[in-house]
């Protein structure tokens, strides 16, 4: 706090009194708020309701305002880089001081954290003279440099991904969050054909996840199939279902489209819950059979008689981590299946129509591409991919209920792939492990991850409106030695 | 498919079953009647260039071509085949290739994957000899071939709209107003283009235009259209020497 008051009385030019008298009035407002509802608690003492007060807190509350204020202010007035270093020291104390409330610790930081970005924005605008447009123009080439570097960023990841069971940290908590990340990831993928590539905003993904999770469960369940049957039959249930709920939908456009798949993934929620007795309702289906190792083995400590177990099998002793890592790998295989097809299908006149249809549908026609077959062949391989998922996911709880299927998983899908940048595979494995992958990590902040969450959602919004790697790449190479996108950045600059 | 490609020599005014043959046709926008009975025809090997103010209903006929709003009377028969009533993208493959109003190219997508988007409905094995030739009409798309659609110039991107539609090895051409918002210089490097497609590769263009000077210069027969009537016709250089169509189109503004 002295740093900031010496530093700012050391500047020329500032006027020191009308700092002091806008910080001491914001300061004031905090005062006003905090005093009754930070600094009065009523709490139960025995059947008595008490007030204790926490003048402390307000204290430091009010001081932290103020002292913010002072920050802001410095930052507007163009001192951006003391501020800069005084809110990243005052982060680290509040790390360590002992401050009364843990509450009050996560503000602390969270507040001279965003002081701190506002410092740096100030600073890189200050320093460069850079137009708007070159500057996005700059991100863009950053964005094809890192997509450049996916040639081999993708198979280290993938290499990564293989080996990540057997790292010393791996602890069953490690692969669990693998498992719930990759699934996410390949959901993603899924949903990136339908939005990222064909351009169609699809508000209810989570239904085809919903139909492949209770195909295999009822399946199952009355029938008894084995998850390796039932995986392609819950595939197909899904693209069917994509196919049906495509035909009327097609025709529509835009916000109509994106309503009625939106209601479509309600009205399979609704199903499910209300056609109790075939579906459980909102009980859901327990018992879900686990996978076996390709029908050979499973994965129980003690078989039932005759069948042999896979710790058996292997002649290794039992360990209830063999399950998981072989759910793991399942996922895993699954999603890169997800991504080699959409790889490979991009390519193909199929993927390259969805992309055309994406950027001008009129074009498209006028181009002889029949637009219905078009976007119904991608809602309905969208869909099946869904299914997979789906019923990966019963598999693996042995539960589901239409509590798993709301709209707000339909939304974290979406956001991924926006988040992503739309039709970039290696930006949904980047959003989802920032989408999936950051509340996991942080749960220790309890309800405060989901904040956090929400802040570095709008950050990347602001930062890079069109998603975290939006650059395109070119289908097809010209001299197969050098990149596509190497061409395009060369012919685009000298253009 | 017929394989029979037309003549490769410009062969205006043959006669018997003309390539195109627009009969009667009324076209709707809801309640509103833009075209109100629309008769005329292109000959293979003809550039045929329809001429009109705005809001005319050039557009509007080209689009029912398409079928893109369909014909409510009348018909549009294409070498012989009704295709009033066939499907937009099954009239595309029939052989009837459009390069639309705004020319609407793939702005994100590269010059040489946009031409592709044009060859979809070609032939097989096509490909490479389309990107040749057209690359051949248009030496700055080769240039350009790996950047993005959008980031080319007025001029470039009505070239890339030209080829785009020439790679489906279309044997009717119908361009809407290729030189709008184009420099004047541009212009005449877009029309010199239509005619060597027309002269070297007997192609049959169907222009639709403001430009009506350029226009009627280059085309073999014209057609003037005023309100969702067709007022006028006659050889380019008939209706370039029409004092109707001298006052209404072409004193002033050149």
């Amino acid at each position: 706090m002295t740093a900031i008051a010496s530093h700012a009385n050391a500047r020329p030019g500032l006027n020191v009194g009308a700092m002091l008298k806008e910080a001491g009035l914001t300061a004031l407002v905090a005062l006003a708020l905090t005093f009754p509802l930070v600094g009065l608690r009523t709490v139960d003492v025995g059947s008595r309701l008490t007030i204790t007060t926490r003048f402390d807190e307000v204290l430091i509350s009010v001081l932290l305002v103020f002292v913010g204020r002072i920050g802001l202010i410095l930052t507007r007035e163009g001192h951006a880089l003391p501020v800069l270093v005084v809110s990243l020291v005052v982060a680290v104390a509040a790390w360590f001081a002992p401050l009364p409330s843990e509450i009050l610790r996560v503000i602390t930081i969270a507040g001279a954290a965003v002081l701190a970005i506002r410092a740096v924005i100030a600073v890189r605008r200050d320093r460069s003279t850079l137009s708007q447009q070159e500057r996005d123009r700059a991100m863009d080439r950053l964005g094809a440099r890192v997509q450049d570097a996916a040639m081999w960023i993708g198979p280290i990841a993938v290499v990564f991904a293989i080996a990540l069971p057997f790292m010393p940290f791996a602890s069953r908590s490690v692969v669990d969050i693998g498992i719930l990340i990759l699934t996410y990831i390949m959901l993603g993928w899924g949903l990136n054909i339908v939005v990222g590539l064909a351009g169609l905003l699809d508000l209810g993904y989570v239904a085809f996840y919903a139909v492949g999770a209770y195909s295999y469960a009822l399946l199952a369940h009355y029938f008894g199939f084995s998850f390796w049957l039932c995986l392609p039959l819950a595939g197909l249930l899904a693209a069917f279902s994509g196919l049906v709920l495509g035909f009327p939908v097609l025709r529509l456009r835009g916000d109509y489209f994106a309503i009625v798949t939106l209601g479509f993934g309600e009205i399979i929620r609704v199903v499910l819950l209300n056609w109790a007795v075939f579906t459980g309702g909102p009980n859901g289906i327990s018992g879900i059979p686990r996978p076996s190792f390709f029908g050979i083995a499973d994965f129980d400590r003690r078989p039932p008689e005759g069948e042999i177990a896979f710790h058996q099998l292997f002649g290794i002793a039992f360990d209830p981590m063999h399950r998981i890592i072989f759910l793991y790998y399942l996922i895993l295989v699954l999603a890169l299946l997800v991504n080699f097809f959409t790889m490979r299908i991009r390519k193909l006149p199929l993927g390259r129509a969805w992309e055309a249809l994406r950027e001008d549908d009129i074009a498209c026609t006028s181009l002889g591409i029949n637009r219905t077959n078009i976007k119904l062949a991608a809602f309905t391989i969208a869909a099946m991919f869904g299914g997979f998922a789906g019923s990966f996911f019963a598999t693996r709880q042995g539960f589901i209920s239409p509590e798993s299927f709301t709209f707000i998983e339909s939304a974290i899908i979406l956001a991924i792939v926006v988040l992503g940048g739309m039709g970039s595979q290696i930006g949904v494995v980047v959003a989802a492990l920032i989408v999936i992958g950051l509340p996991e990590a942080f749960r220790e902040l309890a309800e405060y991850r989901m904040l956090t969450f929400g802040m570095g959602m709008v950050l990347i919004m602001v930062w890079r409106p069109r998603g975290l790697l939006a650059h395109r790449d070119p289908t097809i190479l010209l001299h197969p030695r050098r990149s596509a996108r190497q061409q395009q950045a060369d012919s685009e600059a000298g253009a | 498919m017929t394989a029979v490609k037309t003549g490769t020599t410009a062969n205006t005014g043959s006669t018997g079953e003309p390539m195109l043959r627009i009969e009667g046709v009324h076209t709707f926008y809801g309640s509103i009647e833009a075209l109100k009975g629309v008769d005329m025809q292109v000959q293979a090997g003809e550039i045929v260039t329809l001429i009109g103010a705005n809001g005319a209903g050039k557009s509007t006929l080209l689009m029912t071509i398409c079928g893109n709003p369909r014909a409510k009377f009348g018909r549009v028969v294409f070498e012989g085949e009704d295709i009033t009533q066939v499907p937009t993208f099954e009239i595309v493959r029939r052989g009837i290739a459009q390069s639309p109003e705004g020319r609407r190219i793939f702005g994100r997508m590269t010059v040489l994957e946009n031409l592709q988007m044009g060859s979809i409905t070609a032939q097989p094995g096509s490909f490479d000899r389309e990107l040749e030739r057209v690359y051949t009409l248009f030496p700055r798309l080769k240039e350009r071939q790996a950047q993005r659609g959008g980031t080319l110039s007025g001029g470039e991107q009505q070239m890339l709209a030209i080829g785009r539609a020439l790679m489906s090895q279309p044997r009717l051409l119908l361009l809407d107003e290729p030189s709008l918002g184009l420099a004047p210089l541009i212009v005449k490097q877009i029309f010199k283009v239509i005619e060597d497609i027309n002269r070297e590769q007997g192609m049959t263009v169907f222009l639709v235009e403001q430009n009506a000077f350029h226009a009627l210069k280059l085309a073999h027969r014209g057609y003037v259209m005023v309100n969702g009537n067709i007022t006028l016709q006659g050889t380019g250089r008939e209706l370039l020497a029409n004092e109707e169509v001298r006052t209404a189109y072409l004193e002033g503004g050149h």
